[in-house]
């Protein structure tokens, strides 16, 4: 049976319903991308001189993707399966047509029909762009043959040896992300006085060019494969052989050069990017607290924006002299030590009325309050003393007697947040390891048993909640410092559910996955407020929040850093087979006997 | 004074009495078991006492002082401590956790200890550790070296129903609710967990009430055996006065069936 020749499927003999079904799936995506608008918007950004913009490029992945999923093929342990060949690549291929087919009925709907009116992209400039700005018959066959073409290629992926497979893979990660960090690049080699070399990379007039384009293609496909080997070999022979104490003197190494590379890199970055990491920080502060009230002791908080204002505005009230009621113009230090007391008192206040509620009640009635203090911010009957919507302003800069923390200069802002969040780092881990901590796990894992077990769920759940508050209300205040002003449509639930996503993202529990997180999410796609590296996804961002956030529940719900404890929670069974494989020869003859 | 004193519990379910007039104490160092046949009330008894259930009416006193209106917290705060006959452990802790966790209404340390890492934190800590591996270590080899730091969910079965027990011994209790502790376990095994629990008593000091339907086991370890059925204690006394009441007898099998002429 195992020595049978690999059966050969004939090149008609095809799962047409599955083929139907990915190719109008396939079809229904790029019109819904279309319609979207992300083509037409993003058309202006261009990634390669004169031949790819990011716009095209949105609608060019989906019949590539699907070409590949529709050609894939479970395999199972013991089960032959029929060996990839000609048959796979007409799969991909026909995805591909009927994706093409979904385009053209688009031209051809955008020609006839008049859809602007729900549709707003429904219009000329779409058409145009499908078109190539020419008749529907050119734009229609380019995108057939692009389409035929695309699936192709993506079904022959599976055939492919896995080494060209992987070449193939890092060019094409790395030229795309060469060509839409432009900006970044540029702003490096612009510190590092490198500027012939971004020059050389990339066009006048933006993208790059197609010669740089061939020759990083070549260099990124080649690259991993001299280093990688060698690497990887380096690191498993540096896990099975190094002492532990040679192990640990090394990690502090490693985390000492990773701390000093922080501290020393923003002299280098420009403004662009020390303004991003600023905001990285801010979020990655809140994320840090949200991660404790939500990852550690599992309370599901979704009016976390709250102890945001609370920290924004009792810092605004405290130290701005343009403060409506109350103007103490106090300095930054001393508001900071009100803020604690705020945020406090808010964590209390909020907390009490909700902590005796269960999973989902507790996210409603959260989310309630959360939207309560933004309303009370924004009311007439607080006007007075808080401004209602024109909020405080002309918040002064902090001043640490030779330095100056003020919103214009972002390098001393990212460097005042990066203190707090080491904080929120020391905090979180020391907390997670101590009395505190277990009984929050133990009221995330059954709070009724733990109850029963002595835990005063109560009390451990507000001072979760205290904690989260005052991260948070840190947060606030250096945003208010930063900004130099605060209004109550800067603490809107958005802000809320954008930290949770990152929490979720990164990797709920883990300290080091919520920092993945915000640098992937804020960094890249940007805050609520704050734009990211990728500043021309500003409007589709809640879009690829979600599809983000979809897609890393079906497939990686532990989140991108996930701790080893949540692994192993949602990944239970396999777990228990590795270990029952593992120690299978420990095990006395009575311990077997006894896990059957 | 008895270490545990219920006048008159009664407990209702909507219209169902789960219990009603149960009226008897414990003694300190007693082991007593509590049988009858399913349904018969007894889980609820121990709900009623650990503070999950309230009750309808009635008084439970523990230690001269009166348990009801108390939180489940505050009543293993006073010395009453359980296991759950449909096992309930933290499945994601460790081993080690679990025990460590439970020993939390007997230690003090909060967030400034936490953060500042203070001598005091760090023994407290240590002894925490050290407790819970003594603990552990009641049960032999079991639960204790590379099992510490597995996850409770790995555990087998038997282990698990160990490790409940463990945990409710970490609370450091004075009186301790077994709720079918051999439940699903072999001969073997059982044998061996009823040679613990008298263990329990001698060495640990710990008044026993047990729960079980393993008549071998109650025979072996109770002083004293109550019977409920129905929510009504019917009998109770030494193992052989009770195994031969009539009234057992007929909860269990039914009354014999007379035949008609």
């Amino acid at each position: 049976m195992m020595n049978a020749p690999p059966i050969q499927k004939k090149l008609f003999d095809q799962n047409w319903k599955r083929i139907l079904f990915w190719g109008s799936t396939c079809a229904l995506t790029q019109v819904f991308i279309c319609l979207v608008g992300l083509p037409s918007e993003l058309n202006r950004r261009i990634l390669i001189e004169s031949t790819l913009s990011l716009g095209y490029l949105f609608i060019l992945w989906i019949p590539l993707v699907f070409g590949y999923v529709v050609s894939k093929m479970v395999k199972l342990e013991g089960i032959e399966n029929p060996k990839q060949g000609a048959a796979d690549l007409l799969s991909g291929a026909l995805t591909g047509l009927l994706g093409s087919l979904g385009l053209v009925l688009l031209m051809l709907g955008i020609d006839n029909l008049d859809m602007r009116d729900p549709l707003i992209n429904w219009n000329p400039k779409l058409f145009r762009l499908l078109t190539f700005e020419n008749s529907i018959g050119f734009g229609s066959l380019v995108w057939i043959a692009v389409g035929v073409g695309l699936g192709t290629v993506g079904a022959s992926l599976h055939q492919m040896s896995s080494q060209i497979r992987k070449m193939t893979a890092y060019a094409m990660f790395g030229l795309f992300s060469f060509a839409v960090l432009e900006d970044v690049i540029d702003d490096l080699s612009e510190g590092f006085r490198l500027e012939w070399l971004s020059d050389m990379i990339y066009a006048k007039k933006g993208g790059m060019t197609v010669t740089s384009t061939i020759v990083l293609a070549v260099v990124l496909a080649l690259l991993p494969l001299i280093v990688r080997g060698k690497f990887k070999k380096t690191v498993e022979r540096y896990r099975s052989e190094a002492k532990p104490e040679d192990k640990r003197r090394n990690s502090i190494a490693l985390f000492s050069i990773v701390a000093v590379l922080v501290i020393v890199l923003p002299w280098f970055l420009g403004g662009i990017i020390n303004e991003l990491l600023a905001n990285v920080g801010l979020f990655l502060l809140l994320a840090l607290g949200l991660n404790i009230v939500v990852g550690l002791a599992g309370l599901l908080d979704l009016g976390y924006v709250a102890f945001f204002a609370v920290g924004g505005y009792t810092t605004a009230v405290l130290t701005s002299p343009n403060s409506p009621w109350f103007s103490p113009e106090t300095h930054f230090g001393i508001s900071l030590l009100v803020v604690v007391v705020m945020a406090t008192l808010a964590g209390l206040l909020i907390g009490a009325p909700v902590i005796r509620m269960r999973g989902d009640y507790l996210a409603i009635v959260t989310l309630g309050f959360g939207e309560i203090i933004r309303l009370l911010f924004l009311s007439d009957w607080l006007k007075p003393y808080l401004g209602g919507s024109q909020g405080i302003t002309n918040i002064p800069a902090i001043d640490l007697g030779p330095w100056e923390v003020r919103g214009a200069d972002p390098r001393s802002v990212f460097y005042m947040v990066l203190a707090f969040c080491v904080l929120a780092i020391y905090v979180s881990w020391r907390l997670q390891a101590s009395r505190l901590g277990r009984s929050w796990m133990a009221i995330r894992e059954d709070e009724s048993v733990a109850e029963v077990m002595g835990i005063n769920t109560v009390n451990s759940k507000l001072m979760a909640f205290v904690v989260g508050a005052v991260l948070a209300s840190f947060s606030g205040a250096v945003l208010a410092a930063k900004v130099g002003s605060v209004f109550p449509k800067s603490f809107e639930i958005l802000v809320s559910i954008i930290i949770l996503v990152v929490v979720i993202v990164g990797g709920m529990g883990s300290i080091t996955g919520v920092m993945v997180g915000s640098l992937v999410l804020i960094g890249i796609l940007g805050g609520p407020r704050q734009p990211g590296l990728l500043q021309e996804f500003q409007n589709f961002k809640l879009l690829i929040y979600g599809a983000l956030l979809v897609f890393m529940m079906l497939k990686r719900p532990e989140g991108l850093v996930p701790t080893a404890r949540r692994t192993r929670e949602l990944h239970q069974e396999e777990y228990l087979q590795d270990a029952w494989l593992g120690d299978d020869e420990s095990e006395d003859r009575e311990e077997v006997g006894e896990q059957l | 004074m008895s270490l545990l004193e219920i006048h008159n519990l009664q407990v209702t379910f909507g219209g169902l009495d789960a219990l009603s007039n149960l009226d008897f104490s414990i003694e300190e160092g007693e082991i007593v078991s509590v049988i009858g046949p399913n349904g018969a009330g007894k889980t609820t008894f121990f709900n009623t006492i650990s503070g999950m259930v309230p009750p309808t009416s009635g008084e439970i006193i523990f230690d001269g002082e009166s348990v009801l209106g108390l939180d489940p917290n505050q009543i293993t705060e006073m010395g009453i401590a359980r296991t759950f006959q449909n096992v309930r452990l933290f499945p994601n802790m460790t081993v080690l956790e679990n025990v460590m966790v439970s020993q939390h209404c007997r230690t003090s340390q909060l967030i400034i200890g936490a953060l500042f890492q203070t001598k005091a934190f760090k023994q407290e800590e240590k002894e925490i550790r050290e407790r819970s591996e003594e603990i552990l270590g009641f049960f032999g080899t079991r639960l204790v070296g590379y099992r510490l730091d597995q996850p409770a969910f790995a555990l087998s079965y038997a282990n698990r129903r160990r490790l409940e027990i463990a945990r409710a011994m970490a609370t450091q209790p004075r009186l301790l609710l077994l709720d079918e502790p051999v439940a699903g376990m072999n001969p073997i095994e059982t044998a061996e967990l009823t040679g613990l629990i008298s263990r329990l008593r001698d060495e640990w000091g710990f008044t026993i009430v047990i729960i079980e339907h393993d008549m071998k086991v109650v025979r072996d370890v109770s002083d004293r055996v109550v019977v409920l059925d129905h929510g009504v204690p019917i009998a109770q006394g030494a193992y052989d006065e009770v195994s031969t009441n009539p009234d057992v007898i007929e909860a269990y099998l039914g009354r014999p069936v007379e035949a008609k002429s």
